[in-house]
């Protein structure tokens, strides 16, 4: 089933009388979902995300704009009328029942031509635990499970009368670091195997990448960026994207552009044509410095990391934006330690150019 | 004995004595003065010792009274006041708008001095020379005759005490319940409502599951609330309990103790000890059937 959203935007009433102006948690949403896809809503904390998810499930009435499931609009019907299953961030299982009773609980509402006997939810709970690997903890309370076995349970009974939606409302926060990344790797084979179109929310990019077939990022109620993971990492509208995405994050430097050449501080780093003279905001990924000590970059060396395969370089320099930044670079390099100064060539593929003001992407052609 | 349990007795000692001194003691006593026949408390002397005071006070009309008013009062107001404050509590909190004034106006009668409620009361359903009351004056429009609630029959005047009762226990139930049904969280209620629960099966499935262990509180407190009762009685009838019918068991306890100058202290100890073997079997009761019924 693949899931529409037109225009949808979604705005609260401000709390504060002094200050009347509306807060906008979703903002022109238009996207859509395919079918039978795994879409990572990504942003930072208070970005509406989980409001975008509520509109969809149908747990909040979006103020304007339309929802379709397939070719039916569902933006007037109430979330049980919607077919969708949603995972909350801290499970909500019921904890006076045990896992079974929890995983049949959706199947006791089903009235009329859905009704079904007691053996037939059984049974069909037990094919559903067998497909998040509860067997054997079916009769105890949630209380008495692990963190990870009460995810698994909720996504159980969220999945047990098929919807045609799955949300997950940040399913890995309450998890601890290992447990996460099986636990994501989990969900990834859940939805594969039951290609159910999944919708998740999360603010940690990482998790986003690692198992979404598209992701969405978003910013202050703002759609800024839809597409596959690589593709978004690699082609950032714009400078919030770039920063969001990456581990560790993309370094910023103000520069400007003079004659076809970028300029961080004195030095040319680069070739830049297509863009005219002007003062710009320079993203370089983490992977995107050669060590060179001939290389027209050169920074201060803080300290350099080793972690098995890779060298991680922290250094400073004076155009930088942030604080240090961190180079990733192959661990059959060796940096000289005891200099006070790094020197480094670019990929030019790795390098971003945005305007100073509005953070826009400026595309350029390296040459 | 370790030094750290060494410690934690002598922070518990203070209590253990006043505990001690003031309930573990006079209990025992109390006790003792139900075997011991005709036991001054002056004098401190008895004649004998046997079982003839509870033999005594199981024959005695008034005290066979007061376990009938009693157990009529408990059975009537418990299951009644915790009922009608579950609703109050429910709809209180599924409302917006007021909800704060209705929950000050409910907790009002906690509040309020017994006897002053019982003065309320008496002019709501006194019958005298002058007027019916209010409540005869409504029951009059319904085209029925005026009721004496106060000295009239037996029925009314218990009516007007199980009213009384239940309007009193009320406020602190509601009060108890409101805070239990705002602690369930929202999501479970989202969750079901996502599942297309319907409303009586989110309220009897989870809502009540969760306040479980509220409710069983306050059922335990109010049944034993309820056996202890007796200002309430004093407070519509007046003193002479017995002469109205009226008496409860803590009520009989009292006339015995302080009644026909000096009273009878060893006949109160046996009604004493009667009512405490009442209070503890229901409340055992009451925890058997919990444990499988309370979500903790």
């Amino acid at each position: 089933m693949k899931v529409y959203l037109e225009n949808l935007t979604k705005k609260f009433p401000s709390r504060n009388k002094k200050d009347p102006t509306e807060v906008v948690a979703v903002d022109n949403f238009t996207f859509e979902i395919p079918d039978g896809k795994l879409i990572g809503l990504l942003g930072p904390s208070g970005c509406g995300k989980s409001t975008a998810l509520n509109l969809i499930c149908g747990l909040q009435k979006p103020t304007s704009g339309r929802i379709f499931f397939g070719d039916d609009d569902v933006t007037g019907l109430p979330p049980e009328n919607r077919g969708v299953g949603l995972v909350f961030q801290n499970y909500a299982l019921y904890p006076h029942l045990t896992v079974r009773q929890n995983i049949i609980f959706p199947l006791e509402n089903l009235r009329g031509k859905d009704k079904m006997t007691k053996e037939q939810m059984y049974a069909k709970a037990d094919e559903i635990a067998g497909l998040v690997q509860l067997d054997g903890l079916m009769d105890r309370k949630p209380s008495e499970l692990s963190g990870g076995q009460q995810q698994r349970v909720a996504i159980a009974r969220a999945l047990v009368k098929m919807p045609q939606v799955l949300l997950l409302d940040e399913p890995l926060s309450n998890l601890d670091a290992r447990l996460r990344l099986q636990t994501r790797e989990e969900i990834r084979r859940i939805q594969k195997e039951t290609g159910i179109t999944t919708v998740f929310v999360t603010h940690d990019q990482d998790e986003a990448m690692s198992i979404s077939d598209m992701i969405v990022v978003m910013k202050a109620g703002v759609l800024q960026q839809i597409g596959a993971p690589q593709e978004v990492y690699d082609d950032p509208v714009n400078l919030f994207v770039a920063k969001f995405l990456g581990t560790p994050p993309i370094s910023v430097y103000s520069g400007s552009v003079k004659a076809g050449k970028l300029y961080i501080g004195d030095e040319a780093v680069m070739n830049v044509s297509g863009v005219e003279d002007r003062d710009v905001t320079v993203g370089i990924r983490p992977e995107g410095y050669i060590l060179d000590e001939n290389g027209p970059l050169t920074c201060l060396l803080n300290r350099v990391e080793v972690m098995g395969r890779d060298i991680s370089v922290v250094s400073t320099h004076a155009c930088s934006l942030s604080e240090a930044n961190r180079s990733i670079i192959s661990a059959e390099n060796r940096v000289d330690t005891a200099a006070g100064t790094v020197r480094f060539a670019l990929k030019p593929a790795k390098v971003f150019l945005f305007d100073t003001v509005t953070e826009a992407r400026i595309p350029f052609t390296a040459k | 004995m370790d030094n750290q349990s060494r410690k934690g007795w002598l922070y518990l000692l203070p209590a253990i004595l006043f505990l001690g001194a003031f309930m573990v003691y006079p209990l025992i006593d109390v006790f003792i003065y139900s075997f011991e026949e005709g036991y001054n408390s002056a004098s401190q002397t008895h004649m004998g010792i046997g079982t003839y005071n509870y033999g005594y006070i199981l024959r005695d009309p008034y005290f066979l009274q007061a376990v009938k008013n009693t157990f009529i009062l408990v059975v009537i107001t418990v299951p009644l006041s915790t009922g009608i404050a579950l609703l109050i509590s429910v709809a209180l909190s599924s409302i917006q708008k007021l909800r704060h004034l209705f929950q000050t106006v409910y907790f009002l009668p906690y509040v309020t001095n017994t006897l002053a409620v019982g003065l309320v009361f008496m002019i709501l359903f006194k019958k005298t020379a002058y007027s019916d009351g209010l409540a005869n004056l409504i029951i009059g429009l319904f085209g029925a005759g005026p009721i004496d609630f106060i000295d009239g029959p037996y029925w009314a005047k218990m009516f007007v005490l199980c009213f009384y009762t239940i309007w009193v226990v009320m406020p602190f139930k509601i009060l108890i319940l409101t805070s239990a049904l705002a602690s369930v969280k929202q999501d479970y209620y989202n969750a079901a409502r996502i599942d297309g629960t319907p409303r009586w099966r989110i309220f009897t499935k989870i809502t009540l599951p969760m306040i479980s262990p509220m409710l069983f509180y306050l059922i335990i407190t109010g049944f034993i609330g309820a056996f202890k009762a007796y200002s309430d009685a004093v407070a519509l009838f007046g003193t002479n309990l017995n002469a109205a019918e009226m008496n409860t068991i803590v009520g009989y306890v009292y006339d015995m103790l302080y009644g026909n100058s000096g009273g009878y202290p060893s006949y109160a100890s046996a009604a004493a000890i009667i009512l405490f073997v009442i209070v503890l079997t229901i409340t055992c009761i009451n925890l058997l059937v919990s444990k499988k019924h309370t979500h903790y």
